[in-house]
């Protein structure tokens, strides 16, 4: 099948940037969205053109370093799947493609649909851990933790902090990306002295990195590759609300 | 050192040292070394230890998880890695599980077990006292981790559950779904950020490092690149500790990430430092087939599904019938058939080349005949679709994305790929190189697994060395040493970068006619067909032969665009690609002169009877150590002996 690419090429952060289109010609079905790219660049580069730059790197699905924006979704159009896994048989022959990187002040472009991402480090750096030095832990079945209560917490902890859930949120907020980490630990037995410090700590972290505030638009759910539900979210406020009767 | 030359008939050239390598292990009964070891080390004042800087490189679990440990210890710990986050590291893609000898199970584990299904899935190549010091220290991991909140798979009553995997009978693997590697690497990451917080550790992502420093003799530091900014920078340490992970890579096609490269332990090997058993590659068993020229990488379907799955092929060469059309008595379980102890959970490297031998026998599925059936229909209609969904849901989904084909209903395809490296830097019991002051962690050193990892013994390998040991070998290293403020204006330093600028202007300069994807290609293909499943005198020799064509034609004519001082992933793939040219030809030297077949290398001219490995413990129980022997030299054998006091030397049998 042959596809028209509309990218966002930028050369750095004070370029302005602009969209440039390109041709992709002879692209296989079973090629995945990537590896389509990588044809592209081929392209360029024999042709002496800036290859696109673009981030990868397990393309399976869990490193959570790829993502940009297809026709303005998060990661493309098929659900509950990162870039890296679409494959280009969604697509069909003549499909007008527009390719943007994550847009949020807090996600700075690097280069084309490279974007900075180290706000979630500081996230998480704020309180998204459970303070225990090597040596100092208990034999792991002292404390049961009650399987669904496990589930759930690995249901939160399976985000993968590629941030698009940021890049779909009409504020761009990472409230989806801190309210997965604050539930995977407040919800286990381990996590709760730092229970309140932590949802505090990560939530003025998130404010001050200049993540905008949620106000339940749900889109953060829909183009989440690993589908954290939006209930992390309401977890979080009432986490938060007890912190702050607590003192 | 004496050096005496390989036989004048070897048109192969190398050298062999005479004196044997000295592994360092301490003495006393093996169940006492690693407490003998921990007596026997010094240590550093407390208030001292802010004084000392500990350079990590690599930020998985081995490098996550040292550094998080020696910042909690009270060391400056600067830790670098190449993706934007280091909790992005490779090991997060680990599917399975991580093995600890916890006999929750009551099934018959133990140390001494885990030790010995270690040593015989290795097929004896490993050190004793090192694979028993893993052992030991697996019951701490899981303490560790369930301390920090990795969300372990659980039974009803609370407790921790476990699963089985190849190369053993008891069920003594920990999970978490399909995600364990993630869930640990986030369990290390988040131990790290802690450490960010408290300052105790400065944390460099986005910068690759591209050379190591040696001054009077001890690794004193490196040189990195910043990626975003093109910036070369020197960082000065009193030690400094490569977890950089494997070189699968190096055969372009492999479960490795796009990224994962041997530039940093490549350049310590030019450096001084000895490579041990690069020949040693693990062929994992299930991975999606290819599909096409264009493929980038491979994706594996985790060992994990083969308790459940059973692996079969038509018995008649060439049936192109649809799977579920050919009846139950023209289906050949070969597994099952060959090794009925051990089945479908025979080891990987078995389990790969009997796989070989029945797509080479015609009897393969798929497009281009490469291919077996992994078939959860029996286990479907014992345990349900919903109990199979519970165990391995997201796998299902991940074969359905990539392959379009659902699981659930036709059996899946697998054929086996490049995964994990068991070779790597040649480190001692204390997992120091031969360089003082560089140490070695996780996939990048050779230490554990042998000539074959055993599945779920990764994960606990690099979690071992990082949280347990290199934190009591670094601090006694440094107890020998003062910390002298040494800055990066020394020569050493200087002659460093430059070296590192002129190698960037040359690849920028070149502007010939080909990518640097083309070049790795070409690698790959060499590498897989002459040192892969299975490799013979004349296969390496021609590997030998091929290999510096490529690698001249590269500096001659890779097409290298932009400039230094920019995002330049071009760049980036170039100096890896070039490392791996160098590397790949190590590879199979090593390959041609382990005459023996062992796990996972398996020389033709070595067999038995049946096919199986056949090893020749008289001349080849040993390490081969190779040490760079300088530019257009031939490099240096030493062969570190591997006696056995606690096992015995073994046919390995899984039938």
């Amino acid at each position: 099948m042959n596809l028209i690419l509309k990218v966002w090429r930028q050369k750095n952060a004070a370029d302005p940037g602009r969209f440039v289109t390109y041709q992709a010609r002879d692209i296989n079905e079973h090629m995945s969205f990537l590896e389509m790219l990588d044809v592209v660049n081929e392209d360029l580069i024999a042709r002496g053109e800036d290859p696109i730059a673009f981030d990868s790197d397990c393309r399976e699905g869990i490193c959570g370093t790829c993502g940009f924006m297809i026709n303005g979704i998060a990661h493309g159009p098929q659900r509950a799947t990162t870039v890296c896994q679409l494959h280009m048989r969604h697509f069909k022959d003549g499909d007008e493609l527009v390719l943007e990187p994550w847009r949020a002040a807090a996600f700075p472009v690097i280069k084309d649909l490279v974007v900075d991402r180290s706000a979630f480090d500081r996230i998480i750096q704020a309180g998204g851990y459970i303070s225990v030095n090597t040596g100092s832990a208990p034999e792991a079945n002292t404390i049961p933790v009650p399987k669904e209560h496990a589930e759930r917490a690995l249901d939160a902890a399976a985000c993968i902090g590629c941030g698009a859930c940021v890049a779909a949120c009409p504020n761009a907020s990472a409230m989806l990306f801190t309210a997965a980490k604050v539930a995977h630990l407040n919800l286990l037995p381990q996590g709760q002295p730092e229970r309140f410090r932590r949802v505090r700590n990560m939530v003025a972290q998130h404010d001050a990195e200049g993540f905008g505030h949620c106000t339940n638009h749900g889109e953060c759910e829909a183009v989440c590759p690993k589908q954290i539900s939006l209930n992390f979210i309401a977890l979080l406020n009432r986490e938060l609300l007890r912190s702050a009767l607590r003192g | 050192m004496a050096i005496t030359a390989a036989p004048a008939s070897a048109p192969i050239a190398y050298r062999v040292a005479d004196e044997p390598l000295d592994g360092n292990v301490p003495d006393g009964p093996l169940e006492q070394k690693w407490e003998r070891r921990r007596f026997e080390m010094k240590l550093v004042n407390p208030a001292n230890r802010r004084r000392y800087t500990v350079i990590v490189v690599g930020s998985g679990l081995a490098g996550a998880s040292a550094a998080a440990s020696l910042g909690e210890l009270g060391y400056n710990v600067k830790c670098f890695c190449y993706q934007d986050s280091p909790r992005r590291a490779h090991s997060i893609a680990a599917q399975g599980g991580i093995n600890a000898a916890k006999n929750y199970r009551n099934d018959g584990d133990s140390v001494f077990r885990l030790f010995y299904d270690t040593i015989k899935g290795g097929d004896f190549r490993s050190r004793e006292a090192n694979v028993y010091r893993l052992a030991e220290l697996s019951v701490n991991i899981i303490d560790q981790c369930v301390a920090q909140g990795v969300p372990f798979a659980r039974e009803y009553g609370g407790l921790l559950d476990t699963r089985s995997f190849g190369g053993a009978q008891v069920s003594r693997t920990f999970y978490a779904r399909g995600q364990t590697g993630q869930q640990l690497e986030l369990g290390a990451y988040q131990a790290l950020c802690r450490q960010i917080a408290a300052g105790t550790v400065t944390m460099y992502s986005r910068h690759e490092m591209l050379e190591l420093v040696v001054v009077d003799g001890r690794a004193r530091g490196i040189v990195t690149r910043d990626m975003v900014t093109g910036e070369i920078e020197s960082h000065v340490a009193d030690a400094v500790l490569l977890c950089t992970g494997g070189y699968g890579n190096v055969f372009y096609l492999s479960t490795n990430a796009r990224g994962c490269n041997a530039t940093a332990i490549w350049r310590a090997y030019k450096k001084g430092a000895a490579f041990a058993n690069p020949c040693f590659t693990q062929i994992h068993p299930t991975c999606i087939p290819v599909s096409g020229d264009y493929q980038s990488k491979l994706t594996l379907m985790s060992e994990s599904l083969r308790n459940d799955g059973r692996v079969w092929v038509p018995k008649r060469p060439g049936d192109t019938r649809p799977p579920n059309e050919i009846p139950e008595d023209e289906r050949d379980y070969y597994l099952e058939r060959k090794y009925p102890s051990f089945g479908n959970l025979a080891p990987r490297d078995i389990a790969s080349r009997a796989a070989k031998e029945v797509c080479d026998e015609g009897r393969g599925v798929g497009p281009g005949g490469r291919g077996v059936y992994l078939d959860f229909s029996e286990a479907i209609q014992r345990l349900g679709v919903e109990r199979i969904r519970e165990r391995y849901g997201n796998l299902f989904e991940m074969y359905e994305r990539i392959t379009g084909e659902d699981p659930y209903k036709v059996p899946m395809r697998i054929y086996p790929a490049v995964h994990y490296t068991m070779g790597g830097l040649w480190v001692d019991y204390n997992l120091m190189s031969t360089i003082p002051g560089l140490f070695v962690g996780g996939e990048a050193n050779f230490s554990d697994h042998g000539a074959n990892r055993l599945g779920a013994s990764a994960l606990m390998q690099g979690l071992a060395d990082g949280y347990f040991i290199l934190p009591a070998t670094i601090p006694n290293f440094l107890a020998s040493v003062k910390p002298d403020g040494m800055k990066p204006d020394r020569p050493e330093f200087r002659e460093a970068e430059a070296e590192v600028r002129q190698r960037i202007k040359t690849l920028l300069s070149i502007n010939g006619s080909k990518s640097v994807d083309f070049f790795h290609r070409e690698l790959g293909h060499v590498m897989w067909n002459n040192c892969g499943m299975a490799r013979s005198d004349a296969s390496l020799r021609e590997a030998l032969a091929r290999i510096p064509e490529i690698r001249e034609e590269f500096w001659r004519d890779v097409r290298v665009l932009g400039e230094n001082e920019e995002l330049n992933q071009s760049l980036e793939r170039a100096g890896r690609v070039a490392d791996f040219l160098e590397l790949a030809e190590l590879i199979c030297l090593d390959a041609w002169h382990r005459t023996e077949s062992c796990g996972s290398h398996f020389r033709v001219e070595s067999q038995t009877e049946d096919g199986e490995a056949l090893r020749d413990d008289e001349h080849f129980a040993y390490v081969a150590a190779w040490q760079y022997g300088g530019k257009d030299c031939p490099p240096i054998l030493h062969k570190e002996p591997l006696h056995f006091e606690y096992v015995h030397l073994t046919v390995r049998s899984y039938k």
